[in-house]
């Protein structure tokens, strides 16, 4: 067992810090933010020159070929620093899925386009249920001359909006079993009928309403098998909320260091706060929420990482993560005080982040129900 | 980073579970009501019983009282992960191993005493043939345990010592006392304290019991009339005690039970899965997967935390702060497990375990009431956190 980290993984932690802190303060933070685009193209070029967008993808389709441990260090530096952008939509959701389960063909044209920062993906599956389920996906894709022909509405896509291609979860059809019959479809966001309106949220991520109207794509843009599509989703969900709770342990881990950071400066009664037990206890039930979704995340990635089931440990750590990440933030509220209560203060950009965080691939409540499953309770 | 134990570590895992099944009786996992990580249910603190004499006996034979100790002070010369795998399996089944003199004791003379004291006691400890108890709280002293007015006045080769002791754990079954006593009253508190051994047999000792709340004897008051204990008894340097406790409060603070949780929290969903007197299955009710759920997940957690503390170990790393975070989070959880399983069991689980219609041996029951002790003993959470955000996070301590 060895729960240290590599020299190399040490390097590009540390780089990554370095490199976002000069590159991605937080006024950028706060433009993105207010844009509508969501990104700025010099970071995502600079990002790209650092090779981060093909972390992951093997060499012969210009990645750097490491693991998903790997990536999620890098994640939970982004988390730390709270990187605005479609990095996640376009390399997690998009690119490993087209790594898993694209033909050649496909990772081919898509993985050295995404490595060199070259095309941003995202993936449209939940609908107005909002739910992780098969039968949650309505939206329909018939089958008509030798192509397929969309129809239905998508919420909360993330990065849509400025995205070149969407990952379509759609159902080709209807059996008794709702996770057969769906088809994952790549589709170009110009294709006509497609609509676009970015949702107005409380982390500024730019979500997007999708309406596919009666978009037509050709058979080539079947990723996987058509009716089989299910599977893939499965275990991009399960990549994904890892990924996820990666970014969560790096902002709870910047929240953490700001609220201590703070209640080592702030007098008050003629002595900083940061002396008084109330403080000093929120502080430590803080790390140790840190320390443990750490733990659990690191092993669900390491899991995934070495190609081992990983339903259970994902579901740990989204459920764990999750709830963690959003009681370190308000924690470092408390210590704020007023003045974190204010825009120009930088803890509520955290706090934001934490439950939309929480939120998408699913909550604690969701992620404990798959616990109970894989427990046989 | 890997999360897999070694092959090496693997065979040795096997070995402990064939050692259990072989030397330890079929029933004892059933039969005992310990809840895991309570200070105040452990049968072996109440009472000797010659079974676990029997059982410690074979123990100490294969050096596994003191699993990581080098092989010439009797231990078996393994890694901490391996001590720590051992002590996952004997608390998954709830079988002693080893106590405070194997666990507390021996590692800090390990670390602090002179060569003439280790080579008196360590053998013997690895043995298993010495039991100490912890001396450290007095009426007045408890987290300020700076604050202790225990006196020992030096008197040629010996120190003799006067005062009173409480709570301490398992003294009416211990031979030696591990004790704090202030041997400098002019200094600041922290400088005049040394650690010392003393043997209860010594005139002037009187252990009083106390009953804790489960209606257990666990713990005593100890009264020291003029007791005489030799200067070798000291441990290190005189007036350093204060810094060799801090050291021995991390070694408590590594103790913890942590497979009698996973144990304990597999009966319970048993319980759950169970169709009750009306057919109803409550592990089918999704508030109840929901909290059973949530269990699961924080004793994936705390097993994580304490891999992590034999990790630093073997890498020569000091787990100063990841004890205290052990130690608060698997309390805590204790707690938790007790609150849950008492959720779930509804009416039945306020039956004790001789109790008519009763389940789990009562344990659940008796569990809601040790698990208090989890959060005071060995440290309160208060302690804990303080520990956490001053050492730890580096806040000011004014």
């Amino acid at each position: 067992m060895d729960l240290g980290l590599s020299e190399e993984q040490e390097m590009l932690k540390k780089s990554a810090r370095d490199f976002l802190q000069r590159e991605c303060p937080k006024k950028l933070v706060r433009q993105l933010d207010e844009s509508d685009k969501g990104y700025s193209v010099e970071l995502w070029r600079k990002m790209a020159e650092l090779g981060w967008m093909g972390l992951v993808f093997p060499e012969k389709y210009g990645g750097s070929g490491r693991d998903f441990l790997d990536l999620a260090i890098l994640l939970e530096e982004m988390g730390y620093n709270i990187v605005p952008g479609p990095f996640f939509s376009t390399v997690v959701l998009g690119g490993l899925t087209i790594l898993a389960a694209g033909n050649e063909e496909q990772r081919m044209e898509f993985l050295p386009k995404i490595a060199r920062g070259g095309v941003i993906l995202s993936l449209a599956l939940t609908e107005a249920t909002a739910g992780y389920d098969a039968a949650s996906v309505k939206t329909k894709a018939i089958a008509r001359n030798g192509k397929y022909v969309i129809k239905g509405t998508k919420l909360f896509v993330l990065n849509a909006n400025v995205a070149d291609y969407i990952l379509c979860v759609a159902r080709t059809r209807r059996t008794k079993n709702p996770e057969d019959g769906i088809t994952v479809f790549l589709v170009d966001a110009r294709s006509p009928g497609l609509k676009c309106t970015l949702l107005k949220t409380l982390a500024r991520d730019k979500q997007c309403e999708v309406i596919f109207d009666d978009v037509t794509v050709s058979e080539k843009s079947v990723v996987g098998k058509r009716d089989e599509g299910w599977p893939i989703v499965r275990d991009i969900l399960e990549k994904a909320a890892v990924a996820k709770c990666a970014e969560m342990v790096g902002g709870a881990q910047a929240a953490l260091d700001m609220a201590v950071n703070y209640a080592k400066e702030r007098v008050q009664f003629g002595r900083p706060i940061g002396s008084f037990q109330a403080i000093q206890h929120y502080c430590a039930d803080m790390a140790m929420d840190v320390g443990g979704s750490r733990f659990v995340t690191y092993k669900a990635a390491w899991k995934v990482s070495e190609g081992l089931p990983a339903a259970m440990d994902a579901a740990v750590a989204k459920a764990w993560v999750s709830e963690a990440y959003g009681r370190v933030a308000l924690s470092a509220h408390q210590i704020f005080g007023a003045i974190g209560f204010t825009m120009d203060h930088d803890i509520h950009l955290y706090y934001r982040q934490a439950k939309a965080a929480e939120i998408i691939f699913g909550g604690a409540d969701f992620h404990r129900a798959v616990v109970a499953r894989e427990l046989g309770l | 980073m890997d999360f897999k134990f070694s092959e090496r570590e693997e065979a040795f895992r096997k070995e402990v579970e064939d050692f259990i099944d072989k030397e330890l009786p079929a029933d004892w996992v059933e039969k005992n009501i310990y809840w895991p990580a309570g200070y105040g249910t452990l049968a072996q603190f109440e009472e000797l019983s010659p079974q676990v004499e029997q059982f410690t006996g074979r123990l100490a034979e294969k050096g596994w009282l003191t699993i990581s100790w080098p092989k010439e002070y009797g231990g078996a010369g393994l890694s901490y992960i391996e001590q720590a795998i051992f002590h996952e399996r004997m608390s998954y089944y709830r079988a002693p191993a080893g106590e405070i003199a194997t666990r507390i004791g021996g590692p800090t003379i390990m670390l602090f005493g002179n060569e003439e004291m280790k080579k008196e006691w360590l053998p013997r400890i690895a043995r298993g043939e010495v039991r100490f108890w912890l001396a450290y709280s007095e009426p007045n002293a408890g987290s300020d345990l700076s604050s202790i007015q225990t006196r020992a006045m030096e008197d040629g080769d010996d120190l003799v010592i006067d005062g009173q002791k409480i709570w301490g754990t398992a003294a009416h079954v211990s031979h030696y006392a591990w004790m704090i006593v202030r041997t400098d009253a002019t200094a600041p508190p922290h400088k005049g304290i040394s650690l010392v051994i003393v043997d209860n047999a010594s005139p002037g000792v009187t252990i009083r019991p106390l009953m804790n709340i489960c209606g257990f004897h666990s713990f005593n008051e100890v009264f020291f009339d003029n007791v005489r204990i030799p200067k070798k008894n000291v441990v290190g340097e005189m007036n350093k005690g204060w810094y060799y406790l801090m050291v021995a409060l991390d070694f408590e603070r590594l103790v913890i039970p942590i497979g009698g949780f996973r144990r304990t929290f597999e009966e319970i969903v048993q319980y759950a899965r169970e169709p009750k007197h009306d057919g109803q299955v409550l592990s089918q009710q999704p508030l109840i997967r929901n909290k059973l759920a949530d269990i699961a997940i924080q004793i994936e957690i705390a097993y994580m935390l304490f891999w992590q503390t034999a990790w630093m170990l073997d890498k020569g790393l000091v787990p100063n702060i990841e004890a205290s975070l052990l130690k608060l989070f698997t309390t805590e959880l204790s707690q938790k497990l007790a609150n849950t399983g008492m959720q779930v069991m509804g009416h039945y689980g306020q039956l004790e375990g001789t109790s008519k219609w009763s389940s789990l041996q009562g344990r659940v029951c008796l569990g809601y009431l040790d698990c208090i002790s989890a959060l005071v003993g060995a440290g309160t959470s208060e302690i804990q956190r303080n520990i956490i955000a001053m050492r730890g996070l580096g806040l000011p301590p004014k």
